[in-house]
């Protein structure tokens, strides 16, 4: 049976053949695979916020590490009101646990914020109370996100950690760098919007801002516009706590 | 069965053939895929910036090419002239992906520093030629060759551009797994009273390509049989 590769029969014959056995061999792995990668997320994603308040920690240990250091876990929605805190363990399976929102979803579904409820996780490190804000915006080829760490009055910064999926290597993708991240430490947000910038090289930075980083401006922009749409929701609850605060005192 | 096997084995060349060596060692200098065909130029711009990304990059490439080049010489005889580069490309961005998904389950660091570069490996331009201009007419033995010998030299020329830009531009160097190592002293630069500033200019991508430029002087002015008129 000598078959003609040039035929059209043929040419179709192999095309859905391969469309089939690729497919198939995509789907098998993504599928078998998915519980493995949604493990690892969630392990990153704990290394990620403790990383915000400055303790470092494996991936291994991150399960172990999470409760010792991060008391609450806060879900808000955008009128700063809460909706439910939970602590302890972090339970994958359960969908009220705010831990187990994903900002980066949230971000893409592009829905408005009135439907969506914001995480916000209550940490304590050396005696010190810190409130730890999940980030995510979009970078010069994809998505960025990132934890923001303020201390107890809400307004300085603690520390901050920020990742990328496909930023260019060298430029923008070192927004994940320690150099970049620390040098948020200490900073001040501004009382009204832009709360936070992040300014182009050469230009004076002050307690309110930090410097860009080099070849990477769409990324750098990205950042500050993540922080600012995603800070001037989570303003409207600490206004409500430092408000109940100065009630309490005036009694 | 056994006599039938053992009749049609025609005389086997040896590992290291001439020819194999040719294969492997052309490559790296005469017929470099990046100084003289000037393919991949690509992803020589853009992740030459650190060596540890040069290197993460060169290994992948060699492996998705070795692998690319492996399955499609194996399946020359059945590929449809018509769809051949479609065929390539699927069997390339397959094989990036499942080797993306394996890592992100049981290597998750190594995937996450590898993520950015999975769009770079699929379109580089190397792999498909070679797929095109070699594996699709070849044995499966002689294409490994072909793959490892592009593969390297793909891996030198990035290797060469990234230390070139990393201490120049960055003062340091660095490799995966030790991270970057600054080796200048502080108290050389500007910012702290030195005399010493890192160059900003060979950060940026254009300088990648002056660096690629300076390589093909060099090489084609120590032959002269590869200066075009």
């Amino acid at each position: 049976m000598a078959m003609n590769k040039n035929a059209t029969g043929y040419t179709f014959l192999f095309s859905i053949v391969m469309v089939l056995l690729v497919g198939t061999a995509l789907a098998f792995t993504s599928l078998s695979l998915k519980p493995l990668q949604k493990q690892n997320e969630a392990d990153k994603k704990m290394v990620d916020i403790l990383g915000a308040i400055g303790i470092t920690t494996t991936r291994e240990n991150a399960k172990n590490d999470f409760p010792t250091f991060v008391k609450e876990r806060l879900s808000i929605d955008s009128e700063g009101n809460v909706l439910n805190i939970t602590s302890g363990d972090v339970d994958s399976k359960d969908a009220s646990d705010p831990f187990n929102l994903d900002v980066k979803k949230d971000y893409r579904s592009k829905k408005p914020a009135s439907e969506l409820s914001f995480p916000l996780y209550k940490c304590e490190n050396e005696g010190e109370s810190i409130y730890v804000i999940p980030v995510a915006g979009s970078g010069l080829w994809g998505p960025i996100w990132g934890f923001v760490a303020l201390k107890s009055d809400m307004n300085t910064i603690y520390g901050a950690k920020f990742d990328h999926k496909t930023e260019t290597p060298g430029l923008g993708a070192e927004i994940k760098d320690d150099f970049f991240s620390d040098k948020f430490q200490g900073k001040q947000l501004r009382d009204a919007a832009p709360y936070f910038t992040i300014e182009k090289g050469g230009r004076e930075t002050d307690i309110h801002s930090v410097d860009g980083i080099t070849g990477g401006t769409i990324t750098s922009v990205g950042v500050g516009e993540m922080m600012n749409r995603t800070l001037s929701i989570y303003q409207l609850y600490f206004n409500s706590v430092i408000n109940a605060q100065a009630n309490n005192n005036g009694y | 069965m056994g006599t039938e096997n053992k009749t049609i084995t025609p005389k086997r060349e040896s590992l290291f053939s001439k020819k194999n060596r040719k294969l492997l060692k052309d490559p790296l200098g005469d017929s470099n895929p990046i100084t003289i065909q000037v393919l991949g130029i690509c992803s020589a711009l853009a992740i030459t910036v650190q060596l540890q990304q040069a290197v993460i990059m060169s290994l992948s490439v060699l492996f998705v090419m070795i692998g690319g080049n492996v399955i499609v010489s194996l399946l020359r005889n059945l590929i449809p002239d018509r769809i051949r580069i479609i065929v390539q490309l699927v069997i390339i961005a397959s094989l990036v992906i499942i080797v993306d998904e394996v890592l992100k389950a049981y290597q998750p660091d190594i995937s996450e520093k590898l993520s950015v570069f999975v769009g770079l490996i699929i379109t580089n331009c190397i792999i498909m030629g070679r797929l095109e201009a070699f594996a699709l007419a070849n044995k499966p033995g002689p294409s490994v060759f072909d793959a490892i010998g592009n593969g390297m030299g793909y891996a030198w020329v990035l290797l060469v551009v990234s230390i070139v830009r990393e201490i120049f531009g960055s003062g340091a160097i660095s490799l995966p797994g030790m991270g970057q190592v600054k080796f200048l002293p502080q108290d050389w630069f500007i910012s702290s009273g030195g005399f010493y500033e890192n160059n900003n200019l060979m950060i940026l991508p254009p300088m990648a390509l002056v660096v690629v430029g300076i390589i093909i002087w060099i090489q084609r002015s120590r032959n002269e049989a590869l200066i075009e008129d």
